[in-house]
C-alpha cells in the first residue's frame, strides 16, 4: 500500500491537475467545437439547411471532393514508394531524405501557396509559356490540387517509414525465394501487414486535404462557384457577415473533423491490439 | 546500387526514383524557384524589404505570441499529459482522442468560431470585457488562436514518454525519503524534460507560419497584430512578388533552422531513452 502511494501524488494534488486539465480542454476544445453547431443552427434548422443547399455552397463540396479524392491518392502512392526504399533498403543520404520529407511540415501554408504562384502564375517561372498554350494552373483548380499535394505531401509517408521498419524484411524475403513476383509479394505480405497504417496515413491526409485553408487561399484567387473548396467558402460567406451561412459551411467541416477523430481513434486501437497480439505470440513460455 | 547487392527484394530503384521525382517536382524544385527568385535582389535590397519598420513588427508580434502560446501549450500540455497518463477517471479515453481535435478541425472553422466567442458580445468575450480584457482583434487573441493549433504536440510528445517512465524509480527515491515534489522536480520532470523541449518547439513552428485561424481573431492591424504570413499575402495582392518573396525566404529560413533544431531535440531525446534503458538493465 506504501509502494503504490509513492506512486502517486496527494489527492488535492491530483483534483488540481484533473481540474487544471479539464479547464483547459474545455475551454479551448469543447467550448470552440460546441459554438461551431450553436452558431449554426442559431437562425434554426430551416436556415441551416437553406445554407448547404445552395448552389454555392454545393460547388465549394463538390471541388473538396475532387481535390481530395485526386490529392489523397498520390499521396498514397508516393508514400508506398518512400517507405518501401526507406524501410527496406539501405542507401547513402536516407536521413537527409527523411528530412526532406518533412519539410512541407515546416513551411508555412502561405509559403506553400506563394511557390506555385511564383512557379505558374502570370509573372511566374512558366507563366509566359502556359500563357501562350492557354493552361491555367495558378487561381485555378490545378493550382489548388498543387498546393493541397504539398501540404498533405508527408503524412502517409511518415507513418508508413516507422511501420514498415518495424516490421524488416524477412516475410517479403521469404516470399521472393518462394518465387513470388513483385507485385504477388506487395498484394499478399507487405499490403496486409501495413493496411492499418496506410488507412490511418490516408484518414489524417484527406482531413487535412479537405480542410487546408492558407495555401488553397493564395493560389486560389477566390472565383466563386469556381475555385472555392469549402474552406475559402466559409471565408468569404464570413466576411461578408453571414454568420449562419459561415457556421453552416464550418459545421460541415467539423462534423468531417469528428469521423476523422473517430475513425483515427478505432484504426489506433486496431493497430495497438495487432502488435499486442504480435508480441503476446513471441513468447511461448508466457502464454502457456 | 550498393543496396541492390545483398537484397533480394524488388523495386528499390522503381520507388526510390519514384520517390526522388514526385519530392523534386512538388518541394525541391518549388521551394527552390522561391530561393531563386530572391537572389534577383542584391543583398541590400533584400535587407531593405526583410526589414521595413512593418516587416519587423510583423516578425514581432508572428514570434512573440508563438512563444507565449508555445509557453501556454508546454504548461497545460505537460499537466494534460500527466492526467491522461497517470490518473483514471471516467471518459479518458474519449477525452484522449479529443485532444487531436486541432489536428482534425480546419483552421478557417477554428478561427471564425474563435473570432465569435471571444468578440465582445462572444460567449466568452461579454465575460471579459467588464474585467477589460479584449481579446478579439488584438495580439491577445492571436495568442489565443495559436494556443489552439499547437496544444496537441505537447501533449502527444509527452504521453509515450510519461508512459515508459519506470514506477521503480520513483518508488526508490520515496524509499530514500524524498517528497513527492522532489520525486518530480529531481526524477521524473529531468527526463521528460527533452521531449517537453521538442513539444514546445514543435508547437512554437507550427504557430510561426500559421495563417488560416489567426486572421480572423487578429484584426490584421499593420504594426499591432499583424502577422507575416498575412505581410506575405498583402504583398502578393498588390503584385509586389519580389516583396513577398524577401519575406518568404526569412519564414522559410528560420523554419528550416527549427526543423533541424527539432530533429536534434527528438535525437538527443531518443539518445537519452535508451542510454537510460540499457543503464537499467545492467
Amino acid at each position: 500500500m506504501s509502494v503504490r502511494r509513492a506512486n502517486t501524488e496527494p489527492a488535492w494534488v491530483r483534483y488540481t491537475l484533473l481540474t487544471l486539465a479539464f479547464a483547459f480542454l474545455a475551454l479551448f476544445l469543447g467550448v470552440p467545437l460546441a459554438a461551431v453547431f450553436a452558431e449554426a443552427l442559431r437562425g434554426g434548422w430551416e436556415a441551416y439547411f437553406g445554407n448547404l443547399v445552395d448552389s454555392e455552397s454545393l460547388h465549394a463540396v463538390t471541388l473538396t471532393l475532387i481535390v481530395a479524392a485526386i490529392a489523397v491518392p498520390l499521396n498514397v502512392a508516393f508514400g508506398i514508394a518512400a517507405s518501401w526504399a526507406i524501410a527496406k533498403f539501405e542507401f547513402r543520404g536516407k536521413s537527409l531524405l527523411i528530412t526532406l520529407i518533412d519539410l512541407p511540415f515546416a513551411v508555412s501554408p502561405v509559403i506553400a501557396g506563394l511557390i506555385f504562384v511564383l512557379m505558374f502564375g502570370a509573372q511566374g517561372y512558366f507563366g509566359p509559356w502556359l500563357f501562350e498554350h492557354d493552361v491555367k494552373i495558378v487561381f485555378a483548380v490545378p493550382g489548388i490540387i498543387l498546393a493541397t499535394l504539398f501540404v498533405t505531401f508527408p503524412f502517409v509517408a511518415r507513418e508508413m517509414i516507422p511501420l514498415m521498419q518495424a516490421q524488416g524484411k524477412d516475410e517479403e524475403e521469404a516470399a521472393v525465394s518462394l518465387g513470388a513476383s513483385g507485385l504477388q509479394m506487395f498484394w499478399r505480405v507487405t499490403l496486409p501487414n501495413i493496411k492499418w497504417g496506410l488507412l490511418y496515413g490516408v484518414i489524417l491526409a484527406n482531413a487535412r486535404a479537405m480542410g487546408e485553408f492558407g495555401a488553397v487561399s493564395v493560389v486560389s484567387g477566390h472565383i466563386r462557384g469556381e475555385t472555392n473548396t469549402l474552406p475559402l467558402h466559409v471565408e468569404i460567406l464570413y466576411n461578408e457577415y453571414n454568420a449562419i451561412g459561415a457556421f453552416a459551411s464550418a459545421s460541415v467541416l467539423a462534423l468531417l473533423a469528428l469521423v476523422t477523430l473517430v475513425a483515427k481513434t478505432l484504426v489506433e486501437w486496431r493497430m495497438r491490439a495487432e502488435t499486442a497480439m504480435l508480441t503476446a505470440e513471441l513468447p511461448p513460455e508466457k502464454t502457456n | 546500387m550498393s543496396a541492390k547487392k545483398n537484397n533480394v527484394l524488388p523495386g528499390f530503384g522503381l520507388a526510390l526514383g519514384y520517390t526522388l521525382v514526385y519530392l523534386s517536382v512538388l518541394v525541391l524544385i518549388p521551394l527552390g524557384g522561391l530561393v531563386l527568385k530572391s537572389t534577383s535582389l542584391t543583398f541590400a535590397q533584400f535587407w531593405d524589404i526583410a526589414t521595413t519598420e512593418r516587416a519587423l513588427a510583423a516578425y514581432r508580434v508572428t514570434f512573440g505570441t508563438s512563444a507565449l502560446a508555445a509557453v501556454i501549450n508546454a504548461f497545460f500540455g505537460l499537466i494534460v499529459a500527466w492526467v491522461l497518463v497517470r490518473y483514471d477517471f471516467f471518459g479518458k479515453r474519449l477525452i484522449d482522442s479529443f485532444v487531436d481535435l486541432p489536428f482534425a478541425l480546419p483552421t478557417a472553422v477554428a478561427g471564425i468560431t474563435l473570432a465569435t466567442l471571444y468578440s465582445t458580445n462572444g460567449w466568452i468575450g461579454k465575460h471579459l470585457e467588464p474585467l477589460g480584457l479584449k481579446v478579439a482583434y488584438t495580439p491577445l487573441g492571436i495568442v489565443v488562436a495559436l494556443t489552439f493549433i499547437g496544444l496537441p504536440f505537447v501533449v502527444r510528445t509527452l504521453q509515450p514518454v510519461i508512459e515508459d517512465i519506470e514506477p521503480e524509480v520513483e518508488e526508490a527515491a520515496a524509499t530514500l525519503g524524498a517528497s513527492r515534489w522532489q520525486t518530480f522536480r529531481r526524477i521524473i520532470f529531468p527526463a521528460i524534460f527533452p521531449a517537453l523541449l521538442t513539444g514546445f518547439a514543435l508547437s512554437f513552428s507550427r504557430a510561426v507560419g500559421e495563417y488560416g485561424s489567426v486572421i480572423f481573431i487578429a484584426g490584421n492591424m499593420p504594426l499591432i497584430s499583424e502577422i507575416t504570413p498575412l505581410l506575405i499575402i498583402s504583398k502578393l495582392e498588390q503584385y509586389d512578388y519580389v516583396g513577398a518573396t524577401a519575406l518568404a525566404v526569412v519564414m522559410l529560413g528560420i523554419s528550416f533552422v527549427l526543423l533541424l533544431a527539432i530533429n536534434g531535440l527528438q535525437w538527443w531525446a531518443a539518445n537519452r531513452h535508451n542510454n537510460r534503458n540499457t543503464g537499467g538493465e545492467q
